[in-house]
This record gives C-alpha cells, structure tokens and sequence, in this order.
C-alpha cells in the first residue's frame, strides 16, 4: 500500500487547508490521475480536482505532485513515490485555490487576454490559404502546443513575488503571435510586450520548461521574444533596462559566486547565460551605461523581493 | 433568471464555430461544463477533410464519394454533397483566422492519406490538428469577447419546451452550484459525443450524453444510436488513442504471430481501410486466439518510419506511449485494441442544423428555435461508419450553418413564454431524489458495470442474445442508481454530484444504443452483428429514430437520402 497524502480544502466546512493521507495500491500502469479518481470513487467522494482527456491535451488536470506542478494524467503514480512511499499532492500555486485542488484560474486567464492572443491581419485574406513555409511554422510549431495547463504558470518564482507579471503561459502564447508570419503586429506586441510585467521581467530561471507538460516550454519562448525585440530595435524601455542593468550588477558584484543559496533557491543562476541567449542585441545595449541595482550582497528571501520592488518603480 | 437571445451548449469546435456566426448581431451565450479550450475537439489528432489537392488531384466528388461508401450508403447524399463542397473554404477561413497547419514544401497546406479516403484530404497540425483549431476558435472568441458571454463551467440539466419550440435551458454553475434558467430566443446544442458508456473508449471523461439526453427527454428522438465507432487503435487497457495517422504515415499492425494480419481483410487498403474494417479484423485476431501472447491486443508497429519522420509528424504520440506504458515507439512496438470512439447517431437535424422532431409523410416536422452541430447530431453525413478526419469537418461546417440557421430565425422569433419556476424545480427534484436516496449502492460499481456491460455486449461484434442480456443488464443498473451512495451534499464545485448525473445520462444512452442494436436485423458500417454478418439494404436501408414513450422506447424509421451513388457493396 502506497500513501497518498492530499491537501484538503473546503471553505463550506472549514476555514484552513489541512492534509489527509489516502492508502491506495498503486498498480503498474496507474497514473496519478488514476489514484486519485480510485480515491473519489471508492474512498471519499468529495475529493475534488479537474479532469477531462486524461491524454495530457485538455490541461484541466494541474496538481502540484512533490512540490512540483504537474498533470495528473501524465504520470505514471509508481514514478512519484518518494522513500516512505508517499505521494503528497497539493492544488497548483500561484492561484487561489476554491477547492481542494481546484483553483482559481480567473488571473491566469485574464493575462492570456492581455497580450492580444489572435492573429491581426488587416489585409484581405487571398482566395486559398496564406503561404507559410515550413520553417516559419517551424517558429511558431513549439508555442502552439500549450493546453493552458497552468503548470507553468504554478510554479513560476517571479509570479510567487510580483503578481504583475504576465507569466510564462501569457508570454508563450505571445509568442505564438509575434513569430507567426502571418501576424502584421510584431512591432506593438515586442514594445508591450517588453513593458514593465513583460518579457524583462523574467529571472531566467527555467522552473518553467521543467514544469511544462509540452513543447511549449515557455522560457525559451520568452527568449525568442527577446531576441526580435532586440532585433526591431525595441530596447529603450523601462523594461530591458531595467532588466540588463540586474543582470549586469550581478555579474559585476559577483553575487553569482559569493552567494550561491538565495541565487540560486530563486534560480537566478542562468542569468549571466543571458549574454549567450541572445547575443548581438545584448551585446550592444551592454556598451550602454547601466546604474548598477544592488550594492550589497543579499542574502534574504526579503531582499530579492525588496529587489523586485525596485525594478517595478 | 439569465436572459441571451441565443445560448450555445458545448464549446468545442462545432459550438465554438456557431457562436462566431452569431456573435457580431445578436447577444450569445456560450456555456460549457468545462473551461471551453479544455472541450474534447482538442483531443482530435489526426487531420481535417478537404479535397484541397494541396497533395496531388482531389475533388469534393471523391471526397462525398469515399464519406457516401465509407458510410456504407446510410448517410444523406444531399447533405454529405454540401458538406464536401463546403470543406475547402471552411479550411481555408481556419487558416485566415490564424489557424496552424502543417505545410508543404511550397508553404500550403499539407495533406496526409487517411482511412477510407482514396486521396491525401487530412490537413493536419502535427498530430494535433483538433487542439489547433479548437485554441483558433478559442482566441477568436477572445476577441470577440464583448459580444459572446462565456459560462465557463457551467452544467446543462435540461431543454425547455412545450414540445414544439425551444425556449431555454436550466443550467447551474458548477462553481457554486446555483440553479438558473437560461432563457433564449434560440438553443443550439454542440455537446460533443458520448463513448464514456463504453469500459475501452478515447473519450474524455466529460463525453457522457448530456445533450443528447436532455433532447430525448424533451420528446426529440435519437437517430442512428446503434452506429458507434470503434477505432481500431487504442492503447491498450486504457482506451488512450493513437491516431489513424500513425497509419496515414505507414505504421503497420501485427498479430501475435508477427503478421500483417490485414491482408486477409482489405488486401488493396490493407491497414487504410475504414476504422470499422480494421477494428473488426483485430478484434477477429484476437478472439480467434492470435492476439499477442494470445491477450486481447495486437500491435503497431512505427519503428521502420525513423526517429525524424516520427518527430516531425507523429511526437504526440510518441510521447502518449512513454508515459502511459513505458513504450517508446521509435523502437518498440505499440500495443493496442479497438476503443469505441465515435458516435455516429445522435440529435436529428436538418442540412441547416436545425431539430428535427419526425417526417410523418416526408414532411420534416422541426422543434423551432432549437438547433444542433457536431458529433451530438446526426445530419446524417458519416451514415454507419464515420471516415477519420471527417468529424472535425462536420463540427465546423456544421457549426457554422447552425449559427446561420439560427441567425436567420432570429430575425423574426421573440423569446418563447417559460415557467421558470416549474423548469426549475424539475431538476431540483432530480437533484433532491439524489440526496435522498437510501445509498446502499456504489455509484462506482454501477457505473463500471455499465462499462464493462456495454464493451463486452455490445461492441464490435454483437448478436441477439447478448443485446438482450445488455439491455435486461442496463435497466437492472438504472434501478440501482436509484439507491447510490453520495458523500458530497455541499454547493461549492461539487464536481461528485454532476458526475452522479452524467451516469444518469450514461445509464439511459446505453438503453438506446443497446436497444436501436438489437432492432437493427443486419451488420452495416459500425454494427456489426454475427447472428446477421450481411447488409441487408432490403429491410434496413433506413436510419432509426428513438423516441422516447414513457418509460418504453419506440423506434421508428426513416429513408435514407441518396442522390448520386447507388448503394452497392462496399469492398476495399
Ligand atoms: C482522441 C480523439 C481523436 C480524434 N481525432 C479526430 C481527427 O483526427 N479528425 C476528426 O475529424 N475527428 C477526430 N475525432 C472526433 C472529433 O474530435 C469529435 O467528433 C469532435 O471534435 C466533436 O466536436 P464537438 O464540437 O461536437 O464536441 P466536443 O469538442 O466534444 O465538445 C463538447 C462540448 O460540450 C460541452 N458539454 C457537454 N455536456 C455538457 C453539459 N451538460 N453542460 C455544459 N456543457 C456540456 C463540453 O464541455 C464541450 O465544451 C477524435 C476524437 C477523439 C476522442
Ligand atoms: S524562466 Fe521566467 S517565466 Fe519561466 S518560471 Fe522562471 S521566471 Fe518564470
Ligand atoms: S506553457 Fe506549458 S506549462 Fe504553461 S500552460 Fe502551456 S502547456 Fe502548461
Ligand atoms: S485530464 Fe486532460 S490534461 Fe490531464
């Protein structure tokens, strides 16, 4: 018997969440989706959670399984067992949550809304269909894949402290658009898209692409963004300023070495990959001068948030 | 009380694409059980039909003609024709929207060989061609989003009628579990299919019949229910499927003794012969004792197409099998069986999409202001057995010209009167009786055993004898469900109670098809019956209409349409 040990909530009978463990027998082949409809179905009705395809397409079914956002589905249940057998489960972060472990997606869905998510083209549409070649599909093929799962989004350590910030789903289905080359609005989006909330708010960490269930993988997406950004000449902004000068304090005051245990818990290691990431257009905006943000050492969860404060004004 | 002039059920491809027809002159309401871009269009791998002939000729004559015999000849030749011609335009309005599509070399649209269609028709994403469309909609509706009203997660109860014309429908919000009535001038319903009454099925949870239930219940008839697909590759144990198109790109199937067993079956189409055909040649390996290590499965076999090829047009897939069981197919084998997929029958409609009620004397009698689309309907273009990549189609062409239809009533029709509180309080007693009941049975239970029932006696091959048990088994379940055992009786997103009703729903849908099976004398298309092996155009050249009398049900006929092609036998 393997445990399953769920984070309950139900603001009807209870103010606070609580966990309760669930022994179930994990046979091969059952998926956490599985175990958790066997624990509704035959244990306690009222557990509560989303589900529809149960073929990781639909992304209704986000959990947090381990600490890590996940689809319920997709998992095989047997792979998530920690060493006392154990499987906790917890509702998706950076959402409220109504109940157990469903939340609420209304922010999540109102930043997909915020970067204009469909194709503008005003010009008459020809008789057949628009050409596209294969590799500008190519551009595009990645980002299309995201179900809105939220996993991302979940798990993503800027949102934790600045709820301003679009998040990664947003911006992968920004991109969907900006690389699509049938989309005549590239130039708007990359300017809104590099406002404060945008693009040059992302700490590069990465959480993203392990979270994400599929080729959406939204960091490099972000990345992709950046790059016609800097390539249409959409870098004096608030944004990317601010954005490059973080990244050049770090490098310059060697926090990246000296302080390896808040950088590395808020995953700021990748950031002097940024450099390599998008090369000639950070290059030049680097020749610039750029007040450093940080002068001292910060060695508080508190103090990257105060950071963050910072970049927001 | 919730006032729209038109409300849409469902929100996948079919509702998505009729709110869009309506949304610039009237207020629409859009309401589906889940998140709309989470309905089950999204799941649709394979492709979309068209005869673009973007790979080589194709023409909409052959493709009405492939969809007319892959229908063996039971589908309407006057709606299939409109259907057909309609296809190409409708592909390319996806793509102005913003629609991907794989392309060709050239830049257009590519195209890929697929099951029963004697060209390449299936335009496709990858392997996700139905989520690709489905998010093109979606972000269509996003940008009309101030004249369409999205009930997201939102259940429908039940159709408001007076028997004639539609009035509304009693919705609640899942969320909080308040009770509404929706008043509309006009209802157009794009429930989606109901393969959950099957144990093996591709379905996603949330196919359960509601739509089609709620029609019956207000006295429409179901057509055709006998008529559900079996595709030929599930995974499996777990139903999950693998495209046709992991066929279309040259995957072969291979019985327990490494055989390519269809060239016993459809020796010119081998493993591109209709769904039908393929799923009843392995379930005839398989009880003949050849499946593998003689279990219930056979296998796919992809490995000879090469890690490129499968990455380019098939990595779904290959993702579906390494984390469902493990198996990665660029190296190993798949293992499936037939997984009921498709239905075929469902709420009748007119070529315009609206609700038919009877054709007493040829004369079609319809429930006004009520309209229907995509695979909740039954036109009926796919006949006996639905062609791969023509479901999309039919949701979009069909979506739209329901929202036509509807717009065309609208300019005339006003809201029809309601007794709100009476609507109300009929799905409240429902509800109540739920909570009321003496619980000495397991939901669980009957609801497995519905499954398991419905798979075993009335899947691939049926006869006589086990149609009989199946129904006597069915009702026997309904009494039971009446004494289930509820644990949830709160309000707040009581996701327990709403699936209690959808095996409401199930328990009756499976009544229906067992018992339009049993009628049906004949083997044709998806129904197959061994006590019948030949179609038998003589006495069952006719479609079937369920109609609810009372407790019994009572089936009636109707012709079929045919206009062009002659039915004749239907080899491949
Ligand atoms: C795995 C899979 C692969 C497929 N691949 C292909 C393919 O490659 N090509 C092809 O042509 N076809 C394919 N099909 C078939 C095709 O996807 C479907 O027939 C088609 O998408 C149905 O679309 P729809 O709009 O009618 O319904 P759906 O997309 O199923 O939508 C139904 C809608 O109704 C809503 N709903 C249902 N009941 C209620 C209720 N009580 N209250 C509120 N809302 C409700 C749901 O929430 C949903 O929004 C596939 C099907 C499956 C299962
Ligand atoms: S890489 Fe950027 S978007 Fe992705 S999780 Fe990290 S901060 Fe968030
Ligand atoms: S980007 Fe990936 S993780 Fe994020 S919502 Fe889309 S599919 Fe889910
Ligand atoms: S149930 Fe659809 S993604 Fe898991």
């Amino acid at each position: 018997m393997s445990v399953i040990k769920i984070k309950r909530f139900n603001p009807e009978k209870r103010k606070d969440s609580y966990f309760q463990e669930f022994n179930v027998d994990l046979k091969p082949g059952t998926t956490l989706l599985d175990a958790l409809n066997e624990i509704k179905w035959e244990q306690d009705g009222s557990l509560t959670y989303r589900m529809s395809c149960r073929s990781a397409i639909c992304g209704s079914c986000g959990v947090k399984a381990n600490g890590h956002a996940t689809l319920a589905c997709q998992k095989q249940a047997e792979n998530l067992l920690d060493k006392n057998d154990v499987i906790t489960v917890e509702p998706l972060g950076n959402m409220p949550v109504i109940k157990d472990l469903v939340t609420d997606f209304k922010q999540f869905w109102e930043k997909v809304d915020q970067v204009k998510p469909f194709l503008k083209n005003e010009q008459a549409p020809p008789e057949k269909e628009r050409n596209q070649s294969p590799e500008q599909f190519k551009l595009i093929d990645d980002s299309s894949t995201c179900i809105m799962c939220g996993a991302c989004y979940s798990d993503c350590n800027v949102l934790e402290v600045d709820d301003k910030f679009l998040g990664p789903a947003a911006l992968a289905k920004a991109q969907r658009f900006v690389g699509d080359s049938r989309d005549e609005d590239t130039l708007e989006r990359v300017k809104e898209l590099s406002e404060p909330g945008g693009i040059w708010d992302c700490t590069h960490c990465g959480e993203c692409v392990e979270r994400c269930p599929k080729p959406a993988q939204p960091f490099y997406r972000i990345k992709e963004i950046m790059t016609v950004a800097l390539e249409k000449g959409v870098h004096n902004n608030n944004g990317a300023r601010h954005a490059l000068s973080f990244t050049k304090s770090i490098k310059n005051s060697g926090l990246l070495n000296e302080n390896t245990l808040p950088v590395e818990s808020m995953g700021f290691t990748n950031i002097k990959g940024l450099l390599e990431l998008v090369p000639v257009g950070l290059r030049m905006l680097l020749k610039g001068k750029v007040p450093p943000i940080i002068h001292k050492p910060c060695d508080e969860l508190n103090d990257v948030k105060r950071i963050f404060k910072e970049l927001d004004q | 009380m919730i006032k729209h002039d038109v409300v849409i059920v469902g929100s996948g491809l079919a509702g998505m694409r009729a709110a869009l027809e309506l949304c610039k002159d009237h207020d629409v309401a859009i309401l589906s059980k889940v998140y709309p871009s989470r309905s089950h269009s999204g799941a649709a791998q394979g492709g979309i039909a068209a005869a673009l002939g973007n790979s080589g000729d194709d023409s909409w004559q052959e493709h009405m003609f492939d969809t007319v015999k892959g229908g063996d000849y039971l589908g309407d030749q006057d709606a299939i024709e409109e259907y057909c011609k309609a296809a190409p335009r409708v592909i390319y309005e996806l793509e102005h929207m913003g629609c991907i599509f794989s392309r060709t070399p050239e830049g257009k649209i590519a195209q890929r060989s697929f099951g029963g269609h004697s060209k390449p028709r299936a335009c496709f994403a990858a392997d996700r061609t139905g989520h690709s469309i489905l998010h093109a909609l979606h972000e269509q509706l996003l940008k009309n989003s101030k004249s369409i009203k999205i009930y997201s997660e939102w259940y429908m109860h039940s159709l408001i009628s007076d028997g004639s014309r539609c009035a509304g429908v009693v919705v609640s919000d899942v969320r909080t579990g308040a009770m509404e009535t929706m008043h509309a001038k006009a209802v157009i319903f794009c429930t989606g299919g109901y393969g959950r009454v099957f144990k093996i099925t591709s379905n996603a949870f949330a196919s359960t019949a509601d739509g089609v239930i709620a029609a019956f219940n207000a006295g429409v008839p179901l057509e055709d229910p006998e008529f559900v697909q079996y595709h030929p590759s599930g995974l499996w144990r777990q139903g999950i499927l693998f495209s046709e198109a992991a066929r279309g790109e040259g995957g072969t199937l291979l019985n327990g003794d490494g055989k390519r067993f269809m060239e016993t079956y459809a020796p010119t189409r081998m493993e591109l012969a209709p769904r039908d055909i393929v799923s009843r040649a392995e379930q005839s390996e398989i009880n003949e004792g050849r499946g593998i290590d003689g279990k219930d499965f056979v296998h796919l076999d992809l490995t000879h197409l090469g890690e490129a090829k499968i990455m380019e047009r098939l990595p779904q897939i290959r993702q579906l099998g390494i984390d469902f069981i493990g198996v990665d197919c660029v190296k190993d084998l798949l293992p499936i069986q037939p997984t009921a997929h498709y239905s075929m029958g469902g709420i009748p409609t007119d070529i315009n999409g609206q609700v038919i009620l009877n054709h007493g004397d040829g004369k079609a009698t319809p429930m006004e202001g009520y309209f229907a689309a995509g695979e909740c309907a039954c036109v009926s273009v796919h006949g006996a057995n639905r062609l791969g990549t023509n479901s999309l189609l039919e949701a979009v062409v069909f979506g739209e010209r329901a929202g036509r239809a509807a717009l065309e009533y609208l300019k005339t029709a006003g809201f029809a009167p309601i007794n709100e509180s009476q609507e109300k309080t009929k799905v409240l007693n429902q509800v109540e009786e739920i909570y009321q009941s003496d619980g000495s049975e397991s939901y669980n239970e009957v609801r497995t055993e519905m499954k398991e029932t419905m798979t075993s006696l009335c899947g691939v091959y049926r006869n006589e004898e086990n149609l009989k048990e199946c129904i006597s088994a069915v009702k026997d379940l309904q009494s039971r469900f009446k004494k289930g055992k509820v644990t949830d009786k709160g309000k707040l997103f009581n996701t327990e109670l709403y699936e209690i009703m959808e095996l409401g729903n199930m328990l009756k849908m499976a009544e229906i098809i067992a018992t339009s099976a049993l009628q049906r004398k004949e083997s044709r298309g998806g129904h197959s019956r061994t006590d019948f092996p030949k179609r038998d155009d003589d006495n069952f050249l006719h479609h079937s209409l369920v109609y609810k009398n009372g407790e019994e049900l009572e089936i009636k006929k109707r012709p079929v349409t045919i206009t062009k092609y002659k039915p004749v036998e239907r080899t491949y």
